[in-house]
């Protein structure tokens, strides 16, 4: 009973890794138990911005208690967060939600795909993940970043809307094209990669779980903001309707619809 | 020092509870806030049956405040019975129940229901901005506003708070009517309606198109109408709004409030309730004040 707390976290680092996308290490408790798939809420100094911003978490070491929060500047919030040097204090709340299941992907084929600001989350589940082959698909608009990393975890295959680098058009055109067969998606990204992988995934016979987001008030169950349709009644809610925070943000492609 | 205080009865060990809405039946909070120490848990509204609410996105944030419209989502008052009351039975806190419906039937099958549950007082919302029936159609008519509240009193055995909408032009009328209509203690405010526009997309920022504005951009008219209403009633007010710290929490009650609720700011702040709880024991050392009661309407 009441043992969480907002925490002050310390900035470690932060630079810009690619255009208006920020990479923050921070120190807090969070990363004792953090797994890959969760996210933080960040509260801004300015305190007429009332909500949190939930940020997936991208790389967890547990060793230093730290955690890589890797961002787009969209907002004020995020602006106001890129603006953070190192030493200084970051009020962060969790880890929160629930992450990847792992276990399904043992001794089987895995694509881990991540899309545009979807792509930090599936570094640490890239690191992490435990299958007998994996492959990363990242969608980006032009630049890309993270993909060093990524490609230190598996086949890394990217793919760009103007055909800059990788396959030219989206994540499912980047697995056909290099003929990527597996048994398993992973997958963060806008909600037309989720969907268009939802599809594909039924029409493959493949497992397929995805990391959905929405606009947050609490991140902690409480308000309701943000739900997600579900095929079946939602033991919490009695409605077809799972809250994002709180059951997900990791969700079975089959049981929500998007 | 004293901070207990009576509503209609019923005693609270402080005058600091929890806005209906933004606390869920608490059971989430309760791993940041030690729910024994709040005067008492007001739970998200609850129909007679279950309601999915509003399409996403429900909320917008915007300076010093959100919009919302959930609409009332809600798992139906028997889910609510048999998980949520026994939940909250376990502390030491008092238990208000907000009572949301699309009819007036449906208001009172929910009272019916809880008339033999250990719950401890009734808030009747007739100000929820945000669903298409009920909510503020029955809030913004003092005919209607004073019919709700007799109706639903036939059905209670708890006392009743009703819970007054700003969307009026007078909203003493509404009070006047919900006191003569029987009402124990009203509430006040609900959300003020508003909008937003995201102009880069060119489309609404939430789904519903119009929210219920909260947060501290609304407390100097929360101020306002509790002012208003005290002036106007004798029966007892929960005065909310905005509150962030004790020292709003303290602007209501001396602007004649009796308790007061901490919604929005708990999305900010997961303790801020108990900030406002020590806070007015700090106020009331400062300022040597032996029992909160004596700063109630205080400013005249």
């Amino acid at each position: 009973m009441s043992e969480k707390v907002k925490e002050s976290a310390v900035i470690v680092s932060q630079e810009e890794i690619s255009l208006n996308i920020y990479s923050m290490w921070i120190e807090t408790k969070a990363a004792k138990t953090a797994v890959p798939g969760q996210f933080v809420a960040l509260y801004s100094n300015d305190k007429s911005r009332m909500l949190p911003r939930p940020i997936s978490i991208c790389e967890i070491d547990k060793k230093n208690n730290r955690l890589r929060l890797v961002y787009r500047v969209v907002g004020k919030g995020t602006e106001e967060f890129s603006t953070y040097q190192a030493g200084a204090n970051i009020d962060i709340l969790g880890p929160l939600g629930n992450g990847f299941p792992m276990e399904e992907a043992k001794g089987k084929k895995a694509i881990i795909v991540g899309g545009g600001i979807g792509v930090p989350p599936m570094l640490e589940l890239a690191k992490q993940l435990d299958a007998q082959k994996k492959y990363i698909v990242c969608g980006y608009r032009d630049l890309l970043f993270l993909d060093n990393e990524l490609k230190a975890n598996g086949e890394f295959y990217p793919a760009t809307e103007n055909g800059s680098v990788g396959t030219k058009g989206t994540v499912i055109d980047a697995i056909k094209e290099n003929k990527i067969d597996a048994d398993v998606i992973y997958a963060c990204g806008p909600m037309p990669m989720l969907k268009a992988l939802k599809e594909y995934a039924q029409a493959n016979n493949m497992q397929a779980w995805i990391s959905l987001e929405e606009k947050m008030a609490c991140g902690i169950g409480a308000c309701l903001a943000c739900v997600c349709k579900t095929t079946q009644k939602d033991e919490h809610t009695n409605v077809n309707n799972a809250r994002i925070c709180k059951e997900g943000p990791v969700f079975n492609a089959k049981e929500v619809e998007i | 020092m004293n901070t207990s205080i009576k509503l209609a009865g019923v005693t609270l060990k402080n005058p600091v509870m929890t806005a209906s809405g933004t606390f869920g039946s608490g059971a989430e909070y309760s791993e940041f806030v030690d729910l024994n120490q709040l005067g008492a848990v007001v739970t998200k509204g609850v129909a007679n049956i279950p309601w999915p609410g509003n399409p996403t996105p429900r909320i917008a944030e915007v300076s010093s405040g959100m919009l919302n419209a959930i609409g009332l989502q809600n798992p139906g008052i028997d889910v609510f019975m048999k998980r949520d009351i026994p939940f909250l039975q376990q502390y030491d806190t008092k238990i208000i129940v907000n009572v949301c419906g699309k009819t007036t039937e449906d208001y009172c099958e929910v009272v019916e229901k809880l008339a033999d549950c250990p719950v401890d007082l009734l808030e009747i919302n007739i100000s929820c901005p945000n669903v298409k029936e009920g909510g503020i159609a029955f809030g913004q008519n003092p005919k209607s506003v004073e019919a709700i509240t007799r109706e639903v009193k036939k059905y209670a055995k708890q006392p009743i708070i009703m819970k007054l909408s700003p969307n009026v032009t007078d909203i003493t009328e509404t009070a006047k009517a919900a006191e003569a209509g029987g009402a124990d203690v009203l509430s006040l405010i609900n959300t003020l309606t508003g909008m937003k526009i995201d102009v880069e997309r060119q489309r609404f920022a939430i789904a519903n198109k119009t929210g219920g504005l909260s947060g501290p951009a609304i407390k100097p008219v929360a101020v306002r109408m509790v002012y208003q209403v005290a002036n106007a009633v004798k029966i007892p007010l929960i005065g909310m709004g905005g509150i962030c710290n004790a020292e709003d929490a303290l602007e209501f009650i001396l602007a004649g409030a009796t308790a007061v609720s901490v919604g929005t700011a708990n999305f900010s702040n997961p303790n801020t309730t108990l900030e406002v709880v020590d806070g007015i024991e700090d106020y009331m050392r400062r300022h040597q004040v032996e029992d909160v009661k004596d700063l109630i309407g205080l400013v005249k």
